[in-house]
């Protein structure tokens, strides 16, 4: 049975957004065991769990905390990223909203690790409930002494994607605009307030107390030996029960998609399915065999990403898809690096023309060109995150925007569910004039 | 507890000489003047004792900070692919025409404003609309008669 619940063990049965329920199922158990610990010993025990990043890059968790510079003279401080707003995912605010103590015992757990004092829990602000719900279970551990010397600090953002990229998202928590750092330095180095920083995603941090439960070995055995343990995969789209489904990492796609979630509705055929959050490279219906972990997903040259996968029925028109999602990214450049901030832009007015029927054949190849000039060439991966997926639907599906050009029209003639949808950047008024002030 | 009382409350969350609370103070000083006005840039900068430029450099990135004066409430319809694959566009015409005004506008009678939004993180539960920050989920065309007249109502 793929269904094994770790993250969001008990939430069904009991309201673990209240403290006494949480420790009634063993909550908070972890936290003495760890500090029992020396942190050498604690971040060896993480290694061995081998528990990946849920954020997207999957970097090894315990990896990461042994890179921290523990010697540094200057405080350590850990940073949860939940500024979750890849389109397509909405796992980490389930795991705020229903089982928020475990994300903060992971949290204690996770600090003592790296000998810091200070955790930072970066939360998206358009996720209001969230944040109330987050806010008082660090208020309720806090004041149950929970904490011994540590303090976390819930901080919320502002509306902005590109928060969610680790060095913006320190950016943003220092007060400023949420633009990407150069790297080096790295910030297990120099991250926060220019100190050795941890950064990782809310699952990543919440599946940490699982791990001092069952012992880092027994963590290990569940799932593949690459990628061990369980994600919570949001699936949305056009899909029968679309949601959050807590599974073993490796579980078949297929399986997922038609067994759990229900297929494809109203008798329609699946066209395509974006399997990690909008900004990777989307898979065909021929591709959906696979197992959902990594390296699985990495060998047939997509990406695991935020385990969110996005259901297209047939209906689609993929240029349309292609416009809407890189209208996102246009809208979130930073605009710090020039490849992606007029990158996004070029793409936008190619994949308009090519909508409108006034593409020339070369203009698909000069899509693929300005992509190519796009990819690594920023200081963050925003603007590969326009491109992967474009670049897949217009490898995979060519024929398609060929037929916009030969047919000088879409050739949905206005029957794709995306038709005329309207991208908040066409109606984002947000700079008026400038005015001063003294 | 007043404006700058607030904000000092955040910035003692902190360490020393930090800028920190700069989000949090510019979300307070749009809550109380209804809009990032340019005397509310100025209150929040002299709690932060920061220039008022540093702080709309930094409201001008983020899109929940109003540059501009907005209606008493808020509706923001996501628009982004989940959303919109299963439909989102007929949400969007709806409030559009119970409103009588377009994406990005507010009604004559500074009641609500009413924009697209990119993902909310709702996507399982679409179409997704957050009214006054409050996330209203599986929002259908049929559904936006009675959110309008809620609102109405309640102002």
């Amino acid at each position: 049975m793929p269904v094994r619940e770790v993250l969001l063990a008990g939430a069904d049965d009991r309201d673990l957004t209240r403290l006494a329920e949480y420790q009634a199922i063993g909550g908070y158990a972890g936290v003495p065991k760890a500090l029992a610990l020396s942190s050498d010993a604690l971040i060896e025990v993480l290694q061995t769990a081998n528990l990946r990043g849920r954020g997207g890059a999957g970097f090894p968790m315990g990896r990461k905390a042994s890179l921290i510079d523990r010697s540094s003279p200057k405080p350590k401080y850990l940073v949860v990223n939940a500024d979750e707003s890849e389109p397509g995912a909405f796992k980490d605010r389930e795991v705020m909203a229903r089982v928020p103590h475990r994300l903060i015992e992971g949290c204690l757990i996770a600090a003592h690790a790296i000998e810091s004092k200070d955790v930072y829990i970066f939360i998206r602000g358009e996720y209001l409930a969230e944040y109330e719900i987050l806010q008082s279970a660090v208020d309720e551990a806090r004041a149950a002494n929970l904490f011994g010397d540590v303090e976390i600090t819930v901080h919320r953002g502002a509306g902005a994607y590109i928060c969610g990229e680790e060095t913006a998202l320190l950016d943003a928590l220092e007060g400023k605009r949420g633009q990407p750092r150069p790297r080096p330095p790295f910030p297990p180095v120099q991250g926060l307030y220019d100190a050795p920083t941890q950064i990782n995603n809310v699952c990543t941090i919440a599946t940490v107390p699982a791990i001092m439960e069952l012992g880092a070995a027994e963590f290990a055995k569940i799932g593949p030996e690459s990628s061990p343990g369980t994600a919570i995969f949001s699936i949305s789209g056009n899909i029968a029960r679309p949601g959050n489904y807590e599974l073993v990492l490796g579980t078949p796609m297929r399986e997922l998609i038609y067994d759990l979630a229900g297929g494809i509705p109203d008798g329609r055929e699946l066209k395509c399915v974006i399997p990690g959050g909008s900004s990777v490279p989307a898979l065909s219906p021929d591709e959906i065999d696979v197992p959902l972990d990594y390296d699985s997903l990495g060998k047939i040259g997509t990406f695991f990403g935020a385990a969110s996968l996005i259901i297209v029925d047939d209906r689609c028109c993929m240029v349309q898809l292609a416009l809407r999602s890189t209208k996102f990214y246009m809208h979130e450049s930073c605009g710090k690096c020039t490849p992606c901030r007029e990158g996004t832009r070029w793409m936008v007015q190619l994949l308009e023309k090519i909508e409108a029927g006034e593409a020339e054949l070369s203009d698909l190849d000069l899509l693929d060109n300005v992509g190519a000039r796009i990819l690594g060439r920023s200081l963050c991966a925003l603007g590969d995150f326009a491109v992967y997926p474009v670049a897949s639907y217009l490898k995979k599906w060519r024929s398609e925007f060929v037929a916009h050009v030969e047919q000088g029209c879409c050739p949905y003639g206005g029957a794709s569910s995306l038709d005329g949808i309207v991208a908040p950047l066409d109606a984002h008024r947000h700079h008026p004039g400038l005015e001063v002030i003294a | 507890m007043t404006l700058y009382e607030a904000i000092q409350a955040e910035r003692a969350k902190y360490p020393d000489g930090s800028r920190s609370a700069t989000l949090e103070a510019l979300r307070l000083g749009q809550e109380e003047h209804g809009w990032l006005s340019p005397d509310a840039l100025r209150e929040v900068a002299d709690a932060l004792d920061v220039t008022p430029a540093y702080c709309k450099a930094v409201a001008t990135f983020y899109d929940m900070y109003h540059l501009e004066p907005v209606g008493t409430h808020l509706v923001e319809v996501c628009t982004n692919l989940s959303c919109a694959l299963v439909g989102a566009q007929s949400v969007v015409d709806a409030f559009a025409s119970e409103l009588g005004v377009a994406p990005g506008e507010t009604t004559e009678d500074g009641d609500v404003t009413f924009r697209t939004v990119e993902c909310l993180g709702g996507c399982g539960y679409a179409t997704v609309v957050a009214v006054d920050h409050r996330y209203r989920q599986h929002v259908g065309p049929d559904d936006v008669p009675a959110i309008v007249e809620e609102l109405r109502a309640g102002s």
